[in-house]
């Protein structure tokens, strides 16, 4: 079997992260922050060490100001719907995700919140200065995909912000966290939204947001946080204001093994093999003659995600003969109907091949091995 | 002297705890007494002196700061 879905979700997982899990499960167990007791406040722990090497990895000043949601998706709606109002305006690009595109629609009916989309190139190029002509005085955030998951494009969010200065810049970083550096004081980032189970190496169901000190969001939850307990009005403080409701603290634990992971393989290491898999992918792929690959495969600042389709075959064909072959990749338009008609492969979508760091060359070998036997037979549907 | 440490979260709880891990001082995390807060989480009991510890933990919002002298718990003023 020869994964290549770790833009979807990582697989394997480290060690770490089914000890963890593993430990939890059988040993600690309880509701953390809710009462006085051992194992209550072992669960609490493992969050409270969580939040910190969480914000040790993003450059996070505050680790309260790190909020669990369950997936990249509610941060992402805690995010756009907490912060936008009735007839705000906001900017956001023509590569994102359905999780930043679902939202932002919802708004613009209901609320009347004005949408500007910045048109990338079909290689995933944005010039920062169209962003700023589309800039009015209602603009209130730009969110922006931190790192495609379609192409692996990496935009330069911190450029983008010394560019709109006091709005508001949301980053998309579901694929970024763990596959690229994100420094949130570096970048000036507000609001910072991911998933836990990519390559941050959680297991499923588990997110997070880091939201800049003197940024209020309205919650998307209201109810128990074990704290101020006399008092029926959501606390104030962070991290509760946001997190009401036993959290997913199996989820959490399993993260703190994913992190601890990380710290002791080195995050450089990580995205130097990651670098090198996605150019041996690439430069693979490209001796295909069939092959097409979308992206700019020129730029060797991208991420492990390469889009690619054989002439005359259906994505969903391809995948199919692959999937029979155990090689696992994602077809379609993987949630992004936006970014595939930026790239130029809607409606059909693409083949998208996404090695994690447990890939091995040997895999890679075979994977284009199997393409290449793909892309010399005759298609079923010609 | 007694003193109890009250945070707003528990998370507070354990970054002043994370703070004075290793130094010198007798503290215990326990349930936050009933009669001073209703708070059903915990805090810290620190026994021994309140101004050597507090340029560790100044960063970290404190909500209640009460001394027990064994008799009586007397809320303090803290920052």
């Amino acid at each position: 079997m020869i994964y290549l879905d770790n833009a979807a979700t990582s697989f394997p997982k480290p060690k770490e992260t089914i000890d963890f899990l593993n430990d939890f499960v059988l040993n600690v167990g309880g509701n953390p922050g809710r009462s006085g007791h051992a194992l209550s406040l072992a669960a609490a722990r493992s969050i409270f060490e969580a939040r910190e090497k969480l914000a040790a990895l993003f450059c996070v000043m505050d680790s309260e100001r790190i909020i669990f949601t369950q997936n990249g998706t509610e941060s992402l709606n805690l995010a756009i719907l907490g912060l936008l109002k009735e007839k705000d305006h906001v900017i956001t690009t023509s590569l994102e995700h359905n999780s930043v595109m679902r939202p932002l629609m919802f708004l613009s009916k209901e609320k009347g919140v004005g949408i500007s989309v910045v048109q990338c190139s079909p290689d995933g190029n944005l010039d920062v200065g169209d962003i700023k002509k589309l800039i009015r005085k209602k603009t209130k955030a730009v969110v922006i995909n931190h790192g495609s998951n379609i192409i692996g494009k990496v935009q330069p969010v911190g450029e983008i912000k010394k560019m709109i200065g006091g709005i508001a810049l949301i980053v998309d970083a579901c694929q970024t966290a763990g596959s690229f550096p994100v420094n949130v004081e570096e970048d000036n980032i507000d609001i910072l939204c991911f998933s836990c189970h990519k390559s941050l190496y959680g297991i499923q169901g588990l997110g997070a947001i880091y939201i800049r000190n003197g940024i209020e969001l309205a919650p998307l939850k209201f109810g128990g946080t074990g704290s101020r307990s006399e008092s029926i009005e959501q606390p104030m403080f962070l991290p509760d204001r946001y997190e009401s409701g036993t959290p997913n603290t199996p989820g959490i634990a399993a993260l703190l093994g994913g992190l601890s992971f990380i710290e002791r393989t080195g995050i450089e290491t990580i995205i130097r093999r990651k670098q090198d898999l996605r150019q041996s992918i690439l430069s693979g792929l490209s001796d295909i003659p069939q092959v097409v690959i979308y992206g700019d495969k020129d730029d060797g600042n991208q991420l492990p995600v390469i889009s690619f389709n054989i002439e005359g075959k259906l994505p969903s064909e391809v995948g199919y003969e692959l999937n029979k072959r155990e090689i696992y990749t994602r077809v379609g338009l993987h949630c992004a109907p936006a970014a595939h008609r930026t790239i130029g492969s809607f409606p059909e979508g693409t083949v998208r091949a996404a090695p994690g760091y447990f890939t091995t060359d040997e895999e890679i070998a075979v994977f284009i091995d199997a393409v290449r036997e793909i892309a010399g037979k005759t298609s079923a549907h010609s | 002297m007694i003193y109890f440490l009250i945070f707003f979260t528990i998370h507070d709880v354990l970054k002043a705890e994370k703070a004075l891990k290793g130094r010198d001082v007798d503290i215990e995390l326990v349930p936050v007494p009933r009669n001073l807060s209703s708070d059903c989480g915990m805090c810290i009991k620190l026994r021994g002196d309140l101004e050597g510890i507090m340029p560790y933990i100044n960063g970290i919002e404190m909500d209640k700061c009460v001394s027990y002298d064994g008799k009586e718990y007397q809320f303090l003023a803290h920052s």
